[in-house]
């Protein structure tokens, strides 16, 4: 699995850009979009995913179901 | 909302008409002598040392007198957070920290330099640059310090300010030494993390959000070892904090002892802002705003501790010009980007120099007349009689606004030592459609009713039988006069009629405060 962004809650603040350890998120089109292939879910980095814990707007970085779950080690 | 008022670049001459009247703008003396603050903040000569003095007369933000002449603006850089208040909701930025309001368009630090460049050559006056928001501009270092990079290196007379919540600012002291930072604003609203607990419902640290009593033990740390650190570094600090009725608003005075004790020059108790509309936490849960009476009355009580100040708007954090005169919409991106922009340094040194004399020449008259009018007037007056008056003002220090076109009145508090300023009242809002209006109206006179009286230049029959029936006094007599001068003459007429029991020592009652962000139409 991977984290994703509800488009309609963000409010493009940036805060979960900076603190991505994978450099995964980015802003397009006014929104900030987490690119699924580099998430690990900020495992192997901390104890809590960095864009959950700094979002502002709770319930908008969510984990991505249609992912499996990341595994440490392997190529996601 | 940027768009109120459509400006075309090239209408040069409309430009100068407003710079023009702008320049033609009066001191607001801020000391008149016996030691008491006059106007605005109290920021006056003889209260401050004299290198503060020195950095502030020039600070919009920070004398009252210099915002009639001096303008600044913000820009929006720092979209980041990194900390949760009750105060503020994030959809629609932050509505108490640094701009109840909108900031609607956010800027890179290239385009944030061009539009300070691009302000600043159209605005000589233009000598702060802030960076407030709308997060916190040390959640964003590297576009802050970018913005302030850029702009010293073009335009090395602008002094750069920043505003923070402090978590965040001791790693930052050396940097904002090196980039000359004069003004720093930190926001504490409580020293006590139980007081905290109630305001912060997290903040985001070492990578982890923490809550509760440890945020805000957290949180204070942070913010009282900044300001001990700024001050001991002779940048200068000003405080902020938010009165929340209920939570903190007895804490405050605690606050305001525990900053003074570490150097702040200032300290503004703002008033809550929490309109159920702008969704933030306290807006939901029905936490009310504080009166004007409550406002007033803790700032009563802190002044003798420190240098209080009183004239905070609460603008937009990418407010442009004046304060109170938001101009952000002659600035927008596309415009900004299409200017061709000449900075001319000495052009601007040669505007600031004649508006500074301007000033200074403005005070003195000023201050000789309200002087004058206190020994002559009032000498012998031993009377506990005090009473609010409103005042519809431009600037200048003059009563010179009509009463239907003010959108905030200064309030003035009249005793037997004198006339003292003691705040602002906004009516903005309500005025746009139009006064005369019913509604507006009603909304004015909430915002006036602890007033015995209200000053204009000019005032319609209709506004005048309302006020007089609400037991507000219109008075037109002191037109174009200087306000303190005016008020002296209008106490001492109003002690005459007291005694010959003409009027009666009616109890005042209590005002509300305008809620949302300073933004004229
Ligand atoms: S969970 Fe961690 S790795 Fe994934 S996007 Fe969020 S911060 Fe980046
Ligand atoms: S932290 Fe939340 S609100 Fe801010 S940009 Fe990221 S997803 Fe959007």
């Amino acid at each position: 699995m991977a984290y994703k962004i509800v488009a309609s809650q963000c409010t493009s603040c940036s805060a979960c850009e900076a603190e991505c350890p994978n450099v995964a998120i980015r802003e397009k089109n006014g929104v900030f979009i987490i690119n699924s292939k580099k998430c690990t879910e900020c495992i192997g980095y901390f104890d809590v995913a960095q864009c959950v814990a700094v979002c502002p707007v709770d319930n908008t970085c969510i984990i991505d179901a249609s992912y499996p779950r990341y595994q440490a080690g392997s190529a996601a | 909302m940027d768009d109120f008022r459509a400006f075309d670049v090239g209408a040069a001459e409309a430009f100068d008409d407003v710079v023009q009247a702008v320049a033609e703008r009066q001191g607001c003396g801020a000391d008149g002598g016996g030691g008491k603050a006059r106007c605005g903040s109290g920021a006056g000569q003889k209260r401050l040392a004299p290198e503060i003095w020195e950095k502030v007369k020039t600070h919009p933000c920070y004398s009252e007198e210099a915002h009639h002449h001096y303008a600044r603006m913000h820009v929006a850089v720092a979209p980041a957070c990194n900390i949760q208040c009750n105060y503020c909701n994030r959809k629609y930025d932050c509505a108490n920290e640094s701009r109840p309001g909108v900031v609607s368009e956010k800027l890179n630090p290239e385009q944030a330099a061009q539009k300070v460049l691009a302000v600043a050559s159209a605005i000589p006056q233009m000598t702060v640059l802030g960076v407030a928001g709308p997060g916190d501009p040390l959640a964003n270092p590297a576009k802050t310090f970018k913005t302030f990079e850029l702009v010293a290196k073009a335009a090395p007379d602008i002094k750069l300010c920043l505003s923070t919540n402090g978590l965040a600012l001791p790693d930052y002291i050396d940097v904002i030494k090196t980039f000359n930072v004069d003004h720093v604003t930190i926001t504490i609203n409580m020293i006590d993390p139980e007081v905290g607990a109630q305001i912060y419902p997290w903040i985001f640290w070492k990578h982890k959000r923490v809550a509760g009593k440890e945020a805000a033990k957290i949180l204070s740390e942070r913010q009282l070892q900044g300001l001990e650190m700024l001050t001991e570094r002779g940048v200068l600090c000003k405080v902020n904090s938010v009165m929340i009725p209920g939570v903190n608003d007895e804490h405050l005075v605690e606050v305001n002892k525990a900053v003074k004790s570490r150097g702040a020059f200032l300290h503004n108790i703002m008033p809550l802002i929490s309109a159920p509309e702008h969704g933030t936490a306290y807006g939901r849960n029905g936490q009310r705003a504080p009166s004007a009476h409550e406002l007033k009355a803790l700032q009563d009580r802190c002044e003798g501790e420190m240098t209080m100040m009183r004239h905070c708007r609460q603008c937009r954090a990418d407010a442009v010009g004046l304060l109170g005169e938001d101009r952000s919409g002659e600035f927008t991106i596309q415009k900004i980007m299409a200017m061709d922009v000449s900075y001319d340094i000495k052009q601007r040194r040669a505007y600031q120099n004649k508006l500074e004399q301007q000033r200074l020449a403005n005070i003195a008259a000023k201050n000789i007349a309200a002087k004058h009018a206190e020994l002559e007037t009032l000498a012998g007056e031993a009377t506990d009689v005090r009473i609010l008056v409103a005042v519809a003002t431009k600037g200048g220090g003059r009563i010179n606004e009509h009463f239907g076109h003010a959108k905030e009145f200064q309030i003035y508090e009249l005793g037997a030592r004198g006339a003292k300023f003691v705040g602002h009242r906004r009516v903005d809002h309500y005025c746009q459609g139009g006064y005369g209006e019913e509604g507006s109206l009603d909304t004015i006179i909430g915002a006036i009713n602890d007033c015995a009286a209200v000053f204009v230049a000019k005032i319609g029959h209709c506004p005048r039988d309302s006020l007089i029936a609400a037991g507000i006094e219109p008075v037109e007599r002191y037109a174009f006069e200087f306000i303190e001068q005016s008020a002296i003459l209008y106490f001492k007429d109003y002690l005459d009629r007291l005694k010959r029991g003409e009027v009666a020592p009616a109890a005042r009652g209590d005002a509300r405060i305008r809620q949302g962000a300073f933004v004229s139409a």
